[in-house]
């Protein structure tokens, strides 16, 4: 935990209500965002037992599985929420926008988004799309032909979740505690509930007093996959054994009903409260990158490609952390840069610094190491009053141009002189704008938005040696989607 | 066995070495080598002996500095080589590697291509294409993240790989549970990928030539259960003198003990602290200080010279630790890192905050057994620790208990385990402050 969420926290605990510590919004949010509720039964891993499901908050779609020991009625929902979840993601793919690149590409006006009520739920998603997405329509145990295709869908999305930035499927609780502090522990947080209750308790009540009755599982019940145990064994097992009495399965819907409902409600609350805040400068360019990906796997399932496989390879999985770390890193930068509360953390950690300039030596040329020409490498002197921790050598970027790069010279007290390297335009002095002029306030940190560059890596056919040589090519079979504990 | 002096164990070893890689069946060989056991002097042989017969090398570092020292050694003993130390676009290569007529630096490959050795970072090789060499060196291979691996394996045939199995795993600040129990996981050091992947021969050198006579069986034994070393030297070769005798206060003590013993825990009373605990940071830079005040004096093996501040380093865990220290006041020149970048360095006397001080848990980023590691074996003469009180209770009520993931190898030693080790042995040089 950081100073400031830390403090965040304990002003939240003193005033009774949770604290903001972001100032914009930094996740994307879609015009119609679908919300995905599921829920699983104990005691197994990926047995789905209730969904609510939809886009419009008025209008949910209760799914449930009236006995979900009952593997076809397990795949009888799946396909049911192919009829709810393909037309909504199938929606967005016809729509496209031309990208002026070195090579212009078309990208998808929009994509779709899920969200999800906490980590839990991003998890469970992903277990569904495994179990799901290597089953066939013919075959030993047929399911119907849209079962495979969510799976492959379902599995795109809880992959995106991976991604630091990504708004393609959300954890409702972990995008809450971005933008808001609660008086709560982190555990307690991942409590939809009791978070929204810190954040906007209800007229007359303060956060605590929200929290607690929030705590409470006949009113607010578990925001899933978990169900409550006393549910479970109270509620659940009578209805389904009323269901293989009676085979109507109204009375298991109506008992999920009413632990599907609170959260839905509170799902939207959420939406609404994020729709307040302003949306952060670089949101766009992240949800530009989920639209590519959706473009791009909209393409491959055209083109029938395969179900991604449960293990990565040695070459996919090189590249796949290549690219999480490069997310991360840029997710970071981005936000801390779009965010001046986001910023104060790295100030407080002496990881950025925020001061006047009080002195520009604009036309100093050097020859810089490894080159044999003299070019412009300006210095600018910067009074701080913040925590420096950095040493001459580390390389900084600004919100002034985040392209920008620039390197510590020297810090001697409240002065830091910096060194700008770049960007300047291609005359021998710097162009007019390029250097920060002195009385400016500036705020420089040890963050990159760039993300790195990432080394280029073999084909997987060519694996070398040292990872075990090229894999078999991938076969599809009828025993692909089997697995231990379904 | 025991009848060998240290130098014949450490010759036989290398020759066994060497006789596996040049003329052996295998694509790879694998060398675990302890603190301080002469890795660098192996990788320079090796190079000088396949240099010899005519053959064409690339040698892979995992830093510049590696590098620039692996050069300056290599072009030291093989004046007539002709080495190319291939680096990355605007770095200054440092003089103590251009003075060497015989090495060519560039950051274009086909400027240095023709030389006998090619020499750079993983991160630069990995830029490099359509070209092979026959034989590689990878140093510090248990540094290098396998997915550096992969991206230069198809440089070379056959691979020498070299490094410490004792110091920290790579590391990632994502995610990486996806990949557990993958025998390819990117996560994991490059020697356990192609060890896991691949039969291959390991070999072990089997003397520290850093660590003196009073650390190598702590460090051996806490650190390579399985890999015993011993050290190159005996008690009496060498000795830390304190010029002026010093105060009778906490601080003099815990340097007396040191110079005495090699060894000491500079222990503070037991509490809960925030990281940057600021009467252990103000401990670690007085202690630093007084050690130079005091004029301390190191006879080794070789020769007999002050212990200057170049000669001393301060360790510790975290980033904000390093920064409150320095801003604590060390002398000027005297090291004060994370054990990250002090792996394979090498210091006269050692001062660390332990990774577990003040603490209310023992994480597993503060028990791992290489950062312990990391930080006790960098001296040539003496390791102050600098503890609060009651880390053997933390660590009784915090037993290891990681998440436990199928197919993942045991790594011994367990950090649990480890850091008892030590703290059994330190309690033994405790000075109470």
């Amino acid at each position: 935990m950081s100073v400031i969420s830390a403090y965040a926290r304990a002003l939240a605990v003193q005033t009774g209500r949770a604290q903001p510590v972001a100032t914009v919004r930094h996740v994307h949010l879609s015009a119609t965002p679908m919300v995905f509720i599921p829920l699983k039964l104990a005691g197994e891993a990926a047995a789905p037992l209730a969904a609510l499901v939809g886009t419009d908050p008025a209008n949910p779609r209760l799914l449930v599985v009236p006995q979900p020991r009952n593997r076809d009625l397990r795949f009888a929902f799946m396909a049911e929420l192919a009829d709810v979840m393909l037309p909504y993601v199938e929606s967005f793919a016809g729509v496209t926008e031309t990208v002026e690149a070195k090579t212009p590409y078309e990208r998808s006006s929009d994509a779709p988004q899920l969200l999800v009520p906490n980590r839990g739920g991003i998890a469970f998603t992903k277990l569904l799309g495994r179990s799901t997405r290597f089953r066939r329509a013919d075959g030993p145990y047929p399911v119907h032909p849209s079962v495979p295709v969510l799976g492959q869908w379902l599995t795109f999305l809880a992959e995106r979740a991976e991604y630091a930035g990504s708004s393609a499927l959300v954890a409702m609780t972990e995008v809450l505690a971005l933008h808001w502090a609660t008086g709560q522990s982190p555990m307690e947080d991942a409590n939809l509930a009791t978070q929204l209750a810190w954040i906007a308790p209800p007229a007359g009540q303060n956060g605590p007093e929200a929290a607690l009755a929030a705590e409470d599982p006949l009113t607010s019940p578990p925001a899933g996959p978990e169900t409550h145990p006393d549910f479970d064994g109270q509620v659940l097992d009578h209805a389904i054994r009323a269901y293989e009495t009676s085979n109507s399965p109204a009375q298991v819907r109506e008992a999920l009903r009413t632990q599907l409902e609170p959260t839905w409600t509170l799902m939207w609350q959420a939406v609404r409260l994020l729709r307040e805040l302003p949306e952060a400068a670089t949101v766009d360019a992240r949800w530009a990158k989920d639209r590519d990906q959706f473009t791009r796997e909209t393409a491959r399932l055209a083109d029938g490609g395969f179900p991604r496989g449960r293990i990565d390879g040695a070459v996919s999985a090189a590249i796949r952390l290549a690219d999480l770390e490069s997310a991360l890193q840029t997710y970071e930068a981005q936000r801390a840069f779009d965010d001046p509360l986001v910023m104060t953390e790295h100030r407080v950690a002496g990881k950025a610094f925020s001061g006047e300039v009080v002195a520009v030596d604009a036309t100093r040329r050097i020859v810089p190491p490894g080159k044999t020409r003299a070019a412009p490498r300006p210095l600018v002197t910067i009074r701080t009053s913040d925590p420096v921790r950095l040493s001459p050598g580390k390389r900084l970027s600004s919100s002034r141009n985040r392209k920008q790069k620039t390197e510590i010279v020297s810090i001697a007290r409240d002065l830091v002189v910096i060194q700008i390297n770049d960007q300047m335009g291609r005359g021998s002095t710097p162009a007019p704008g390029s250097v920060p002029e002195v009385g400016e306030i500036v705020c420089y940190a040890e963050l990159d938005p760039s993300g790195g560059q990432r080394p280029r890596l073999p084909s997987g056919e060519d694996t070398p040696w040292t990872h075990g040589g090229p894999p078999a090519p991938y076969v599809p079979t009828d025993e692909d989607a089997q697995e231990a504990w379904s | 066995m025991i009848a060998l002096t240290p130098e014949q164990a450490a010759a036989d070893a290398t020759a066994a070495i060497l006789a596996d890689f040049t003329g052996g069946p295998h694509r790879g060989v694998i060398v675990d080598s302890p603190p301080g056991a002469g890795k660098t002097t192996l990788v320079v042989t090796a190079a000088t002996t396949l240099a010899d017969s005519g053959e064409r090398l690339m040698i892979v570092a995992q830093t510049n500095e590696q590098v620039d020292d692996l050069t300056d050694k290599l072009a030291s003993k093989a004046p007539g080589l002709s080495i190319g130390r291939l680096h990355s676009d605007g770095f200054s290569v440092p003089s103590r590697v251009t003075r060497h007529p015989g090495v060519t630096t560039s950051n274009k490959i086909d400027q240095v291509e023709a030389c006998t050795v090619v020499i750079a970072t993983a991160d630069k090789w990995a830029y490099v294409s359509e070209r092979t060499w026959p034989w590689a060196i990878v140093d510090e291979a248990y540094q290098m993240r396998s997915d550096k691996l992969l991206a230069i394996a198809a440089l070379f045939d056959r691979a020498l790989f070299v490094g410490d199995p004792g110091q920290l795993d790579p590391f990632s600040v994502v995610d990486t549970e996806r990949w557990a129990g993958l025998a390819w996981d990117p996560m994991q050091s490059a020697v356990a990928v192609i060890g896991r992947l691949n039969d291959l021969p390991v070999h072990r050198l089997p003397v520290s030539w850093r660590l003196p006579a009073s650390a190598a069986p702590l460090v051996s034994e806490a650190f390579y259960p399985f890999a015993p070393f011993r050290s190159g030297t005996a008690a009496a070769d060498r000795e830390l003198k304190l010029a002026t005798a010093g105060f009778p206060v906490a601080w003099d003590r815990t340097l007396n003990e040191a110079a005495a013993t090699g060894w000491a825990l500079h222990e503070l009373p037991n509490r809960h602290t925030i990281r940057t605990d600021a009467e252990a940071v103000q401990a670690c830079a007085g202690l630093a200080t007084r050690l130079l005040q005091r004029g301390a004096v190191a006879h080794d093996e070789n020769d007999t010279h002050p212990v200057s501040p170049d000669r001393i380093a301060i360790g510790c865990a975290h980033n904000d630790q390093v920064a409150a220290i320095r801003a604590a006041g060390v002398p000027a020149g005297i090291t004060v890192d994370t054990a990250n970048r002090l792996q394979g360095r090498e210091y006269d006397v050692t001062i660390v905050l332990h990774p577990l001080s003040g603490r209310r848990d023992a994480t597993a980023f503060h028990l791992e057994s290489g950062r312990l590691c990391v930080l006790t074996s960098r001296h040539r003469h003496a390791c102050i620790v600098v503890a609060r009180a009651g880390i053997a209770e933390l660590l009784d009520n915090h037993p290891s208990t990681g998440r436990v993931q199928l197919n993942v190898p045991v790594k011994f030693p367990d950090g649990w385990e480890a850091n008892h080790a030590v703290l059994a042995h330190l309690s033994d040089h405790r000075v109470q402050a």
